[in-house]
């Protein structure tokens, strides 16, 4: 079968304009080379929606991080992702560092931020009573949010699916070719799918992506950056998202809540030379803390639940967003070094490069069976007593907890295996029921979820995975 | 409907279901036993292992059988028992909500409760090993379950972090079920283990026990290809220089364990810091009235001989509270000093009608030590002790007439001199 549009790439951005382009009356297939959407810099970030004071004014950047802030409430909304908008404070140790805020208002000021404002040691400490004392001021953007990225991007995918998108998993393109009426050719090895447009939204990888169609000048170096998450105990330790004053590395350590009730801290920045290698490193470990630790003075990690790193996708030629036509053929379009703040920007981008791709294609018809809304799914934890009686009343596996920390039920688990983009590994399972996210880590239910998925994909628990491809978790049978 | 009971009792594991025995000897009727597994017997089930029973039973008995001498009286004695149920709140008046998929929600009134939910692992994340998120890495709890229930192999080239008992029962079952059980690194000077383990599943098995040692790194993209061990130094930081890369598929983890007392931690039940359980007195009454605790719950035991012990006095206690049969309490408090790590109970009551056992452990390994009792710098009792550590719980009994002649302003200091 030919596709109007292949997209590249099922991150949050691949997602979203999937998801955009499924309001079109147009064939449209997600290629994704990992066993599940989100797997790329959409499940290792930061997961902030910034408020767009740190981009260079008049940057494509700065225009779209603008627009994704303003959009991200309402797409949050339709898709029933969790979103909150608790503002964020950049903090100031000294008086350059004042200086460096004044700067970044100013410049916010030019980007259209709204609200932003500086403000002094008491506000601050009324604001955030935990925050070293030393700290003299902070730059207040009240527009800035928390959203779960990983839930974003799943979310977008299932409605893209439902809206007539085919997404192919495991499906990793290696080859192009080119008919001769322009049909496009993209191959895994195993499997080719031909469209009509492309769109390369490939992550760390867009540069590798963009060469199979003989664009070479992109370079994109993976930047990582490792991360903390502590215990729900610690929630209220910041109210806001707290950050330091910036580097030329990027944003720099971060604390902020998260969206579930945990802390998050992080990330450093290391340029790596493997663009699949997310280890934690006993040095950014140590780096982290110690920054971390400038912003809370008395951070412990006693209640530390576990550690990650992700990387993010540094464009090397440019500190923008390079979002633009091949080289050589105007039905490809490549999405490069999409870094912070790409989340932010990404319900923007998804709209910016459909508009791209119409300004080629030409209008599409609309899709009239098109509904923008994805139900949210049901979360047992947060129902009142009353209907939690009833959903059990109707459906009795609602009333089976499988993860005790997160009080996540069976009912839940087998949501998320038969949503329109189910889980098919353990931590898909994860990122969608938050089955293992808590304090034991999935010590218990692990293997609860292994079995559960095992039965409802009709295989033996043994070949069940962690995250796809020989990430099993069992072996043989015993004696 | 809000149902009544006279004691809820949440866990049947060893611990619940010999609390909740002794209340019924003890003269309570309606009692109600909440489990979150399919069946009473808690994690006893999957230790198919012997070595349970040898102090209370004078037999050497595999987990199943000590779960079945509890189990199969409970199911005789009329003590309602609902499986598969997750408590998930209690409240500060004592109802008791949980879950399950014949009942849905349930609200339970108890005028005691008995909190005996046991403990859980502690998890890579916990540790901050570095390195990738492959899949092989587990506690040797979870591993046990994938072997001994599922009846899977969770790994077949294994090195084992941490010399806890689970960790060394898990060492000489991987190797009886073919796996390559290369190390088991322990960051410690001395395993936390019992001696017993460490004869019975390492040395009889020749399978290296390397002690100041911790694995720093993880590596593989998918699987677990291989871990970097390390000697560490006396403040437990690895040596540089002194790594060293083990190849294996799997990393298994028994590095501590942690009781689960989110449901205590809501109620605002004290908790001592040092066990990471709740504040008790004799009976194993916590701070909150009416509410007990017993079992790993309470603190983490070695031998479940001792939560046996432990879980009949939480009984009693309960069903003496319940019936009315208290006495006037007049508390002294007890504390552990110059390396005893802590003392269970933390309060006792001088008008208790019988002698009282303190628990305790230590902090490090002492050999040919001595232990004292002491109240106001006196010393009440000492005792001998060739050798102590801190993988094995030790009891001191305070004598019911050594008992009367202590004062309410009498602090009780449990110490260890060598």
């Amino acid at each position: 079968m030919k596709y109007d549009v292949a997209i590249i790439g099922a991150g949050v951005v691949g997602t979203l304009i999937a998801r955009e382009l499924s309001a079109y009356d147009l064939s449209v297939v997600l290629l994704e080379k990992c066993n599940d959407v989100a797997m790329g810099t959409t499940k290792a970030n930061s997961a902030i929606v910034h408020a767009g004071f740190d981009a260079e004014p008049g940057t494509l950047k700065a225009k779209l991080s603008i627009k994704g802030c303003c959009m991200m409430e309402s797409v949050c909304e339709e898709l029933g992702v969790p979103y909150k908008n608790i503002g964020s404070l950049v903090i100031a140790f000294n008086d350059t560092q004042m200086h460096t805020l004044t700067n970044l208002l100013l410049r916010g000021n030019q980007n259209g931020v709204q609200d932003l404002r500086i403000i002094g040691q008491d506000k601050l400490r009324e604001l955030e009573p935990n925050v070293n004392v030393n700290a003299k001021g902070a730059l207040w953007a009240p527009t800035a949010a928390i959203i779960c990225p990983y839930g974003l991007a799943i979310a977008a995918a299932e409605n893209a699916v439902t809206n007539g998108v085919e997404l192919k998993r495991n499906f990793e393109v290696k080859n192009v070719s080119t008919e001769d009426d322009g049909t496009l050719v993209l191959s895994s090895g195993q499997e080719s799918v031909s469209a009509s447009y492309v769109i390369n939204s490939a992550g760390v990888y867009a540069d590798k992506v963009a060469k199979l169609f003989g664009d070479n000048d992109y370079k994109i170096i993976a930047r990582k950056g490792e991360y903390f998450l502590f215990d729900k105990k610690m929630d209220g330790l910041v109210k806001r998202v707290v950050f330091q004053c910036p580097t030329k590395m990027g944003k720099g350590v971060l604390i902020a809540p998260t969206t579930h009730g945990n802390v998050i801290i992080g990330p450093n920045a290391e340029d790596v030379d493997d663009k699949d290698n997310c280890a934690t490193s006993a040095k950014g470990t140590e780096e982290v803390l110690k920054t971390a630790r400038r912003s809370i003075t008395k951070l412990s990690t006693v209640d530390l639940i576990t550690s990650f790193a992700g990387l993010r996708a540094h464009n090397a030629n440019s500190n923008d967003f390079f979002i633009e036509y091949s080289k050589t053929n105007k039905r490809v379009i490549h999405l490069v070094g999409i870094e912070s703040p790409g989340l932010t920007a990404a319900p923007a981008i998804a709209k910016y490069v459909c508009s791209m791709f119409m300004d080629v294609a030409g209008k599409q018809k609309k899709n009239r069976n098109y509904n923008p809304v994805r139900p949210e799914p049901v979360r047992v934890k947060e129902l009142a007593d009353e209907q939690l009686r009833e959903l059990i009343e109707k459906d009795s596996a609602y009333g089976r907890i499988v993860c005790r920390c997160e009080t996540v039920s069976e009912g839940e688990i087998i949501d998320a295996i038969r949503a329109p983009v189910g889980a098919t590994d353990v931590d898909g399972v994860k990122r969608r029921t938050r089955s293992g996210m808590g304090r034991c880590q999935g010590g218990f239910c692990g293997s609860k979820v292994a079995e559960i998925l095992a039965r409802e994909m009709g295989v033996d628990i043994n070949t069940i995975t962690k995250s796809g491809g020989n990430s099993n978790l069992l072996y043989d049978r015993t004696k | 409907m809000t149902q009544l009971y006279d004691l809820v009792v949440v866990g049947g594991g060893p611990a619940g279901m010999a609390a909740a025995l002794r209340a019924k000897e003890c003269g309570v009727n309606s009692i109600i036993i909440l489990e979150r597994a399919p069946s009473l017997g808690g994690i006893l089930e999957q230790c198919i292992h012997t070595g349970f029973g040898l102090h209370y039973f004078n037999e050497e008995l595999s987990g199943p059988e000590y779960a079945a001498r509890f189990s199969l009286p409970v199911e005789s004695s009329g003590i309602t028992v609902k499986t598969d149920t997750m408590v998930i709140n209690i409240s500060s008046d004592n109802i008791v909500t949980a879950v399950n998929k014949t009942d849905g929600l349930l609200d339970i009134s108890a005028k005691a409760i008995i909190l005996a939910m046991g403990c859980r692992e502690r998890p890579r994340g916990a540790l901050n090993i570095a390195g990738t998120r492959v899949a092989g890495v587990m506690t040797a709890g979870t591993a046990q379950e994938y072997v001994n229930i599922r009846g899977y192999m969770p790994g077949k080239e294994i090195v084992i972090l941490g010399s806890g008992d689970i960790g060394l029962i898990m060492a000489r079952r991987m190797t009886l079920e073919g796996a390559n059980v290369k190390m088991v690194c322990e960051l410690m000077p001395y395993s936390g283990g019992l001696t017993r383990n460490i004869v019975q599943c390492l040395e009889d098995f020749d399978i290296p026990l390397k002690l100041s040692c911790t694995v720093i790194e993880v590596h593989g993209k998918e699987r677990v290809e291989g871990v970097t061990i390390a000697k560490v130094d006396r403040n437990r930081r690895p040596i540089k220089g002194t790594e060293e890369y083990v190849p294996c598929d799997t990393l298994m983890l028994s590095v501590g364990l942690i009781p689960e007392n989110e449901l205590s931690n809501s109620m605002g039940i004290e908790i001592d810091p040092v066990t990471g359980g709740p504040v008790v007195t004799e009976s194993r009454e916590t701070t909150q009235k009416g509410v007990f605790a017993c079992g790993n719950v309470l603190h983490v035991h070695d031998l479940v001989d001792y939560v046996t012990v432990e879980s009949r006095l939480a009984g009693e206690g309960a069903a003496n509270y319940i019936l009315g049969n208290t006495t006037e309490p007049a508390f002294v408090t007890t504390k552990g000093i110059d390396g005893v790590r802590y003392v269970i109970p933390h309060k006792i009551n001088l008008n208790y009608d019988d002698d009282i056992k303190l628990f305790f452990r230590v902090g490090q390994v002492y050999k040919n030590a001595k232990v004292f009792l002491e109240s106001n710098d006196e010393i009440l009792l000492s005792r001998r002790r060739p050798k102590l550590t801190p993988g094995e719980m030790e009891d001191i009994t305070i004598k019911k007439e050594l008992l009367e002649q202590l004062s309410v302003k009498s602090e009780l200091v449990v110490r260890v001199e060598v």
